[in-house]
């Protein structure tokens, strides 16, 4: 299979603050917005070079949201930053309201995102944030898997005219996509060719499944890899034509069953092409406190975990 | 100053718009409509520089953001007779495949709407970033924003509230309309709110009343007066009573009327009580 390197581990949410840094020399309608949480959000470097397009809201995330919205009129290209939880969750109504269907150009950036933000627990580790930002009319919901992507992402999304969410995590995990790579919205990236089951991942999991791929080439299982950075809008041909060959489909998330990447692929699916479906998600379950890796691995969300969803799926194919 | 008489006539046909456009679809908020006519009306008329037509960014005018959008009839009656859309379009007011909202969006592209408002609480910030806009892009045009009084029980407010006047965003007006009314009654029944004036003055803010909102020269001259206060590092508030339902005198006085359409009869003795003068649409 083809093989990746690891370029050396960085956390996602550097990748969001190097783009921010790139898009504040490249683009004066750029500006941040931060709810008290700039050194988590890795965005300094922005502050610094550009004081007068930064504003520190305080914590007051539902101001924030309101004040990104109000910056869009006057031509303004607002990205906020907070955690995951505080993005979405807390501040529901007013993306929904003044966002999402006013039809603003706000670029929700979140941090920390599922059960890798580790110790901090459950109070701040949302599993719900996909289904949130989905279920929003408009809404483009983006979760890059490395700090390479994230940065390519962060970039893209600018250009992008509309809503959009943009996920990211707090651990530092394997660097391991093209630092020139384009990221082209809603289209999924072809990571490994298979023939006998597709991985669908997105964010953290998608090193994960290549992991999982490895091992079971040595199964003799031919695995096809896709990285599905965009959830919405989901590149529907991309896995159509990939099930279309191998004809039973593993999806795998840092996020709930309910309302992931999971159920758009099966929607999609049961519409076009059914085929047998796992899901690697949490099982509508909250998290806890621990280590990145005890947590992936207590609620089933690492490479073994992908792995065993491959031979229960192979089982099932018809 | 425009004539005050073509004013107060403009004062009087919007309010005939408002208690129509509500009877038509049997639904629709009269009451804070009513009560804020003469402040929107001199607002558009006689306050705010406005470009001809109507694009998003609003570069180079004033802009106006409406929190409490449930008093869209006036905001829509406002609008079309000051040109941004035709006025026959008020009778399309609520009905299926209409621009004109329930509550003000900017969904359907009508020209004016810079924002949907009416789940409460949020025009505040909206205004407030709008008004960091302007500030990063070097115009010197104000932001005006209207809020209910029992709107500000919404604690997003009050984030906004400290937001603006700790970073000295001096190129807002917000306007509080203090009828002391909401739907479940008066507001020192469901949630008494204290002194406002004293609320905004402690968090920062260069506060100053309009003791008769429905008088239209007081109105005018209050916010001329709230004008000359802008540009001087903080940002101002008005606190306007007004009289919720004013001009149709069985709606005066209540929260009876918040959401409530006038029936036929009570429609013609609302229209009796403000006769026609610059046409119905």
């Amino acid at each position: 299979m083809k093989k990746y390197i690891d370029q050396g581990k960085k956390d996602t949410r550097s990748g969001y603050g190097a783009g921010m840094t790139v898009l504040g020399r490249t683009n004066p309608k750029v500006v941040a917005l931060c709810a008290d949480l700039v050194g988590s959000l890795k965005i300094q470097e922005f502050i610094d070079e550009n004081p007068e397009r930064f504003f520190q809201v305080g914590i007051a995330e539902a101001n924030m949201m309101g004040i990104a919205a109000g910056l869009t009129i006057g031509g303004y290209i607002p990205f906020t930053g907070t955690f995951a939880n505080f993005s979405t969750g807390r501040v529901y109504d007013q993306i929904r309201q003044s966002i999402a269907y006013s039809g603003k150009n706000v670029k929700i950036c979140a941090s920390h995102a599922g059960l890798t933000l580790g110790e901090d627990g459950a109070t701040h580790q949302i599993l719900e944030d996909i289904g949130l930002m989905k279920m929003l009319p408009g809404m483009t919901v983006i979760n890059p898997c490395d700090f390479n992507q994230t940065k390519a992402a962060t970039i893209a999304i600018a250009e992008h005219e509309g809503p959009v969410y943009l996920r990211f995590g707090r651990p530092a995990v394997a660097n391991f996509t093209p630092a020139d790579q384009k990221f082209e919205i809603g289209k999924a990236i072809l990571l490994n060719e298979g023939t006998d089951v597709t991985i669908v991942a997105t964010g953290h999991l998608v090193w994960q499944s290549l992991i999982a791929a490895e091992n079971l080439e040595s199964q003799g299982i031919s695995a096809e890899v896709i990285n599905i950075h965009t959830i919405k809008p989901l590149d529907k041909e991309a896995i159509i034509n990939s099930v279309k060959k191998t004809r039973a489909i593993v999806t795998a998330e840092e996020h709930n069953f309910l309302g992931g990447l999971g159920e758009s692929v099966a929607r999609t699916l049961t519409t076009t092409y059914p085929v047998p479906q796992e899901f690697i998600a949490t099982q509508d379950t909250f998290g806890e406190s621990g280590t990145p890796d005890q947590l992936m691995e207590k609620y089933g969300l690492n490479n073994k975990a992908i792995e065993k969803a491959v031979l229960r799926v192979l089982k099932r194919k018809v | 100053m425009s004539d005050l008489k073509e004013l107060q006539d403009l004062v009087t046909q919007v309010r005939r718009d408002i208690v129509r456009m509500v009877h038509k679809v049997n639904s629709g908020h009269p009451g804070g409509s009513l009560g804020c006519t003469e402040f929107m009306v001199a607002l558009y008329n006689e306050i705010m520089e406005l470009k001809e037509g109507f694009d998003m960014n609003g570069l180079d005018e004033d802009l106006f953001f409406l929190s409490n959008g449930h008093i869209s009839p006036l905001y829509y009656s406002v609008l079309a007779r000051h040109g941004y859309f035709p006025v026959e379009e008020l009778q399309t007011f609520r009905l299926l495949n209409s621009r004109l909202q329930g509550h003000p969006a900017t969904h359907e592209g009508l020209p004016g709407v810079r924002i949907a408002s009416g789940s409460l609480g949020q025009g505040m910030s909206v205004a407030i970033g709008a008004a960091l806009a302007k500030k990063l892009n070097k115009d010197k045009h104000l932001i005006y924003s209207l809020h209910g009084d029992g709107e500000l029980q919404e604690g997003q407010n009050w984030e906004a509230i400290m937001y603006a006047a700790g970073n000295k965003v001096d190129n807002i007006i917000a306007t509080i309309d203090h009828n002391g009314q909401q739907i479940d009654g008066a507001t020192s029944d469901v949630l008494p709110m204290g002194d406002l004036k004293k609320k905004f003055e402690a968090f920062g803010w260069d506060t100053m009343e309009i003791k008769n909102g429905n008088d239209l020269e007081e109105v005018i001259h209050g916010l001329n007066e709230a004008k000359k206060r802008t540009g001087k590092g903080k940002p101002v508030c008005i606190i306007m009573d007004t009289v919720m339902g004013n001009g149709v005198d069985f709606m005066m006085h209540t929260h009876a009327w918040h959401g409530k359409a006038p029936n036929d009869q009570q429609l013609e003795i609302a229209l009796s009580q403000n006769p026609e003068t610059l046409g119905d649409y």
